[in-house]
Order: C-alpha cells, then structure tokens, then sequence
C-alpha cells in the first residue's frame, strides 16, 4: 500500500506514468531527481502519511523510500 | 502605517555563473538549474555604508522629505563593515540625519521585522517618519572555495521611507529556534582564556533543510496574513518573497495557486541578497511604474534563526 501511493505522489511530480516506477527505480539515476526534488516529495509524503521524516541522503531507490515510511509509520 | 519612498543600490561589479568557473568546481548549468541564478553583483572598491546611504538617499527624494525630517532609521543588517558602531549610524552621517539609529539582525527576515516595529513607533506616536534600511555584504560572509554556498548570494541595499496612514494591512513574525541548519559563528578574538576558539567562521547551510522550513512556513505566513486582513490571494497584485532559490519560489507559489506573474524575480541577476532582497524589489517595481494606489503586496521572508515573516500591504503611495 505504501509502495502505490508513493509510486503515485511520484508520478505525479515527474508527469511520468506510474508503471515506470517500481521499488528498484533509483531517485537520481532513473528519475533524475536532485536533493531539492528529493526535499519537495519528501514533504509531500509527509503530508500523505501524517508522519515527519528528515532528508536523507542515504535515500537511493523507491524501496529505501518506503521502507523509511513504513518504519515511521509503525511508531 | 504607509510607504511613502523606495530606493535602492547594487555594486557595479557583476559576477556571472560563467566566471565562478573559473576558480570553483561547478558550472552555469548546477547553479541555474538549482538555484535560478545566473549572475550576482558583489563589493569591490565600495563599502557597504556608502551603498547602504546611496539606497536611502533615494527613498527619502522618493517620499519627498529630507534626512533631518526622520525621527527614527532601523537598519537590517547581518555583517556591516564593522562590529561597532552599527551600520545606521554610518548611514545618518552619509545622508546627514539627526535621528535616533539603530541595527537589528534578523537574518533574511531583517525587513519584514523591521517594518513591524516601525509600525509600532509610528503607532505610539513616537515617529512620524521612519527610514528603513536593509543592506546587506554577504560576500564578504561566504567562503569563495565553498561552492556549496557562495554561488547563491550577492550584495545590494534596499531602503524604505514609512509615515502614517494606511498600507499595512497585517504582520506575521515568527522564531524556531535552530543553530544547526543556517549560522556562521562569530571569530572569538585573541583572549588567552577562550577555550573553544573558533577557527572557521564561513556560512555554513543545510539546503534540504532550510528548503523545507522555508518552503511550509512561507506559505503558511502568507495564507495567515491574508486571512488576517480579510483578503484573498487572487486579489493579491504581487507576492514578493525572499530572493532565496527559484525552487522555493516555485514551491510556494504552486502552494498559493498563483500565476507566475505576480512573483516578481530579482534572484536571477542579483543572487540571494538576504534582508535587502524585498526592498529592492519592490523598489524596482516601484520605479518601473507596476505599482498603483490600491495595489495589495503580500511579503514574505525566512531565514537564519529560523526565523521568518510576512505583511500585506496596500500600496497608498500619493
């Protein structure tokens, strides 16, 4: 569930189909999204989730992603 | 309270993102595409008090008064070109004022404060006429081997003259404090029984970091000032936000749902300019003739603290 709606927000944001983004999918090579990108969906995801995440530069793929949501979300 | 003058000054030297290439690792394409900035103007044989008067003696032939008509300057500033005296008081003796000066150093804030308290003066009857002053010399702040941070600003001074009447419609200030993500320490001096000696004092910035307060909080101040004076954003003829990065620009005007032309940009030639970045722009806008009696301007402004401020005004100019 959390994978499908961060696929989503980042669809969305990348006017790209969603299809093309699975949990392998890197943020800055595949996507082509800076630390300032990074930033502006990770606020996004916040606001979806009703969680406060930090910036993390450790961030690489989709799957880093959801399980750094998953993780608070459980708290 | 009401502005009744607008001026402002730049240095002459321009520095393209072409000639930071030559001496740091980085090129026009990084620093356009992340920050929106392509040149910046920065000192070199003028100071900042010379530049700072320059800026205030336009406002006040704007507004039509003289230097000894002012009751009261506030300078924004957050490094002049000395420790002591403050930068205003350099200022009064430039523009021969005989007023009571002084600085305030509320970051990239610094004007937006600085119109807050002079509404109070002008409110308590303790001023009739007010100059405000924010300059600011923040390439003399940065580290130039820094790429990370000196491409991002410039120097430049904006000044405004303020008198009572109507114009400001609603100020919002606020403080979180947080050291870590925006600061540059201050040199500790020679005393031989300082134990923590401060070695490095450049600008040190988390971007993420101060994105992501600047960003929520810009639009959230900006959404609070327009409830306060009961108007809505489409009525608003221009947004002037803090010239910080066309990325928080961008961000907190798809949260406004406005129209690009109604975000005035300096931040492409100038860089960054900290607290004199609204007043410029708004005297660019003034002097281009895009400003009318009735016009209503939304301000806001973040910076190191974290603080952060935003106003309405209505323009009421004659």
């Amino acid at each position: 569930m959390t994978f499908e709606k961060v696929a989503k927000i980042i669809a969305d944001f990348k006017e790209i189909d969603v299809s093309e983004i699975t949990m392998q999918t890197t943020l800055n090579k595949d996507l082509g999204l800076d630390s300032l990108d990074t930033v502006e969906l990770i606020m996004s995801f916040e606001s979806e989730f009703g969680i406060t995440l930090e910036p993390d530069a450790s961030l690489q793929t989709i799957g880093d992603v959801v399980s750094m949501i998953d993780k608070e979300t459980k708290k | 309270m009401r502005i009744t003058g607008t001026g402002s000054e730049l240095p002459k030297r321009v520095v393209t993102n072409d000639e930071l290439m030559t001496f740091l690792d980085t090129s026009d394409e990084w620093i356009t595409s992340r920050t929106g900035i392509s040149k910046r103007r920065v000192l070199s044989d003028e100071s900042l008090d010379k530049l700072a008067a320059s800026a205030a003696a336009k406002a006040l032939e704007n507004a039509g008064i003289g230097a000894n008509e002012l009751d009261l300057m506030i300078c924004s500033n957050v490094m002049g070109p000395y420790i002591t005296p403050g930068l205003s008081c350099i200022v009064q003796g430039l523009i021969g004022a005989h007023c009571p000066c002084f600085d305030i150093n509320a970051a990239c804030a610094g004007f937006i404060y600085a119109l807050d308290m002079a509404k109070a003066y002008l409110d308590s009857n303790k001023a009739a006429n007010i100059l405000i002053v924010s300059a600011e010399a923040v390439s003399h702040m940065t580290d130039w081997n820094d790429r990370a941070t000196c491409v991002l600003f410039g120097d430049g001074a904006g000044a405004v003259v303020v008198s009572k009447g109507e114009g400001l419609r609603a100020v919002r200030l606020g403080t979180t404090s947080n050291t870590e993500v925006l600061y540059q320490k201050q040199i500790t001096g020679n005393s031989p029984f300082e134990l923590n000696q401060v070695k490095d004092p450049s600008l040190v910035m988390n971007g993420q970091e101060v994105y992501k307060f600047a960003v929520s909080v810009s639009a959230e101040d900006v959404k609070a000032v327009l409830e306060q004076s009961g108007i809505q954003a489409q009525d608003v003829k221009y947004f002037l936000l803090h010239q910080a990065n066309h990325r928080i620009l961008e961000a907190v005007r798809s949260r406004l749902h406005q129209g690009k032309e109604k975000f005035p940009v300096n931040l492409d030639r100038l860089g960054n300019t900290s607290s004199a970045s609204i007043p410029i722009l708004l005297d660019e806008l003034n002097r281009q003739g895009k400003l009318s009696d009735g016009d209503i301007l939304a301000m806001s402004a973040f910076g190191a603290g974290l603080v952060n401020g935003a106003c309405v005004i209505q323009w009421n100019f004659k």
